[in-house]
């Protein structure tokens, strides 16, 4: 009886250590400093994860299904600066849905490579990651883009505005995340993620079409990053060619933090969006208790490696590796 | 067997002739478009062209045993920075500063070891704690990152000594310092992974970790060893770089890791594991570098070199499984 209720105790920590971990943080960080849990520090610190968390939304698809994004960071860069030039040269009612397009089609791309040719992931999008790039330069001839009339336009407002007093990113991001996290949990679409990620020639033989559901997943991941361009876009008015570099990897990290395995088949919206609030709120907790900015890295760094660590230590039921 | 040896020479040949191409096709189109008098061709472009690949060269090298082992390292970017940071900031330490041009050796020293114990740090979690390199080593690159970004704020790290520069900025033989350290690393890495147990241990897990341990090759080990090497050469690169510029920015060797993997992609080396060469990577590092100076010299803007890398990166990837799918049928019929 009693390893039983050993056994629940540590099965529920491997399954929600990531949640635990995050009340822990929280607590000691509300103790050590009140302002922290302070309305408007929580809004602030949410608002500002808002882009690294709706392109940690879309790449958690892509993990599931058991491939690696590492071209977020270059095409968030991309959709933000075709999205400035746009609202100049086409008005931003339409300039919108042209960016959007523009990105999906990228994301179409690394697909098509990924799904259909059956490409390995990483070096697609590492290839990506620097033809994406280049192709941002060309586009705005590397310089800064800005729009020239800040004053008399609506399109700050998803990066700036609020509703009801809840900022306009907080919302976008969080309605994502609830429609995502049906579209993952609740659909066959999203039981296919799982499948084709779990074990690809499985699916295969039970006839998941393996090659569309991996194209979609990237198609999900651009649609996010056009979203995440909208708001940096709209939130500064104005970007360098820059702006998402090495996201990517921050990206990944909060996406790994959630839990989410990168053989695939494991991982869930919700989990993800508590690595990015975990990382958010890390990053506030240490500066409001007075370290350098920087400390946050390497904090992170050892968060990331324990809580991947604990994971598989609980699932092989060993804490040392047994690599002789 | 004798058909697997062809393939095996068209392979390693592949990124020569890529080269041959390249610089051919350079040659000519800068006859019509170049905005300068000078030849591509021409003896200290080429020169130069080998000093330039050093720095991600020498880190690309080391990549290359890494990725055999079925391993990645992402962190030696933030690696080479730390590493360059030490170089600097530790001739100014009061006591070294009294020992005149013996602070140089002792510098390096402290710079080499710096990149040394980061790749043991590496090495350590991959082997005790059993989490992928990919996972471990993306941590550290924040983490290292963290840890370059705390040693001096946002602030340059500078520190000139005209003796280093001296030495950094000479030619032997017609050949730049940095050129040697390439070439001198090439040469002892393709000794070591050709001619020594480690090396060949090195493609036996690569290719089969199982059938490796059940061999007795003590897999741990080995894989800390590789971190602490790569590491070492990451420090390496950074000395050799930072004894002529001696400067050195917070953000130097961002997606170094990112290139290097590229060179060492271009040159052949399997992603998985068990397959690759050092000589092809030094192949692939050429190419890229080779690139980046020609569509320069044509007058392609600076920028259209990341989107043709990127784009060359995946057309290789593509043929590689070509290649390799047809490879196989044949063996089948």
């Amino acid at each position: 009886m009693a390893e039983l209720t050993k056994k629940g105790v540590a099965g529920f920590l491997a399954r929600q250590g990531i949640l635990v971990a995050f009340v822990v943080f929280m607590i000691v960080f509300a103790i050590a400093n009140p302002r922290f849990i302070d309305i408007d520090n929580i809004f602030g610190v949410i608002r500002s994860s808002a882009i690294l968390g709706v392109m940690a939304l879309g790449v958690t698809f892509v993990v599931i299904g058991g491939n690696l994004d590492l071209s977020v960071g270059s095409m968030m860069s991309f959709s933000t600066i075709v999205v400035l030039d746009l609202h100049d040269k086409i008005g931003p009612t339409l300039g919108i849905p042209v960016m959007f397009a523009m990105t999906m089609a990228l994301g179409a791309f690394i697909g098509f490579l990924v799904g259909y040719l059956k490409l390995n992931s990483l070096i697609v999008t590492l290839g990506m990651l620097s033809a994406i790039h280049g192709l941002t330069l060309t586009y705005s001839g590397g310089k800064n883009m800005d729009i020239a009339d800040k004053e008399g336009t609506w399109f700050g407002i998803f990066g700036q505005g609020s509703i009801a007093g809840v900022p306009v990113p907080i919302i976008m991001f969080a309605l994502l995340a609830i429609v995502l996290s049906i579209i993952l949990s609740r659909t066959p679409f999203g039981r296919k993620v799982y499948a084709v990620g779990g074990n690809g020639i499985a699916a295969t033989f039970s006839g998941i079409p393996r090659a569309r559901i991996v194209f979609m997943t990237y198609l999900m991941s651009s649609f996010c990053v056009a979203t995440a361009g909208l708001i940096q876009a709209s939130r500064s008015l104005g970007s360098q060619n820059t702006v998402g570099q090495g996201m990517e990897l921050e990206v990944l990290a909060a996406v790994i933090l959630g839990g989410a395995s990168l053989l695939g088949g494991a991982g869930t919206i919700f989990k993800t969006v508590i690595g990015v609030l975990i990382l958010g709120f890390i990053q506030n907790g240490l500066l409001l208790m007075g370290l350098a900015f920087y400390a946050q890295y390497v904090v992170t760094w050892i968060i990331i490696i324990l809580a991947v660590w604990l994971d598989i230590a609980a699932k092989r039921g060993r804490l040392w590796s047994p690599i002789a | 067997m004798k058909k697997e040896t062809r393939a095996n020479l068209i392979k390693q040949g592949a990124i020569w002739a890529f080269i041959v191409v390249e610089l051919a096709f350079f040659s000519i189109a800068g006859e019509f478009l170049s905005v300068t008098e000078t030849a591509f061709m021409d003896f200290d472009n080429m020169l130069l062209l080998l000093k330039q690949s050093a720095p991600i060269g020498i880190i690309a090298l080391g990549m290359t045993i890494i990725m055999i082992n079925g391993n990645i390292d992402l962190s030696v970017g933030a690696t080479f920075a730390l590493a360059a940071i030490v170089l600097l900031d530790s001739m100014t330490w009061p006591f070294m500063a009294a020992i005149g041009d013996w602070a140089i050796p002792l510098a390096w020293g402290f710079a080499l070891l710096t990149g040394v114990v980061l790749g043991a740090i590496n090495g350590l979690i991959v082997w005790k704690t059993g989490v992928d390199a990919f996972i471990v080593t993306l941590g550290s690159m924040l983490g290292y990152r963290g840890l370059v970004f705390m040693y001096n704020g946002e602030q340059p790290t500078s520190h000139l000594n005209w003796t280093l520069v001296d030495f950094a900025e000479a030619q032997f033989l017609g050949l730049h310092t940095a050129t040697w350290f390439l070439l001198g690393a090439a040469l002892l890495l393709w000794l070591l992974m050709t001619k020594t147990v480690h090396g060949r241990n090195a493609y036996a897990i690569g290719n089969n970790r199982e059938a490796a341990v059940n061999a007795g090759i003590r897999v741990g080990p080995h894989f800390l060893w590789n971190f602490m090497l790569i590491g070492f050469l990451a420090a390496l690169s950074a000395v050799v770089f930072y004894s002529e510029s001696g400067s050195v920015n917070p953000n130097d060797g961002m997606l170094y890791e990112l290139w290097a993997i590229t060179a060492v992609v271009l040159g052949g080396t399997k992603l998985s594991g068990g397959y690759g060469s050092i000589i092809s990577t030094l192949g692939g590092v050429i190419a890229i570098q080779l690139l980046r100076k020609g569509l320069g010299h044509i007058g392609a803007d600076t920028e259209t070199v990341n989107l043709v890398i990127g784009l060359i990166l995946i057309a290789v990837l593509f043929l590689d499984r070509q290649l390799n799918r047809k490879g196989r049928e044949e063996l089948k019929t």
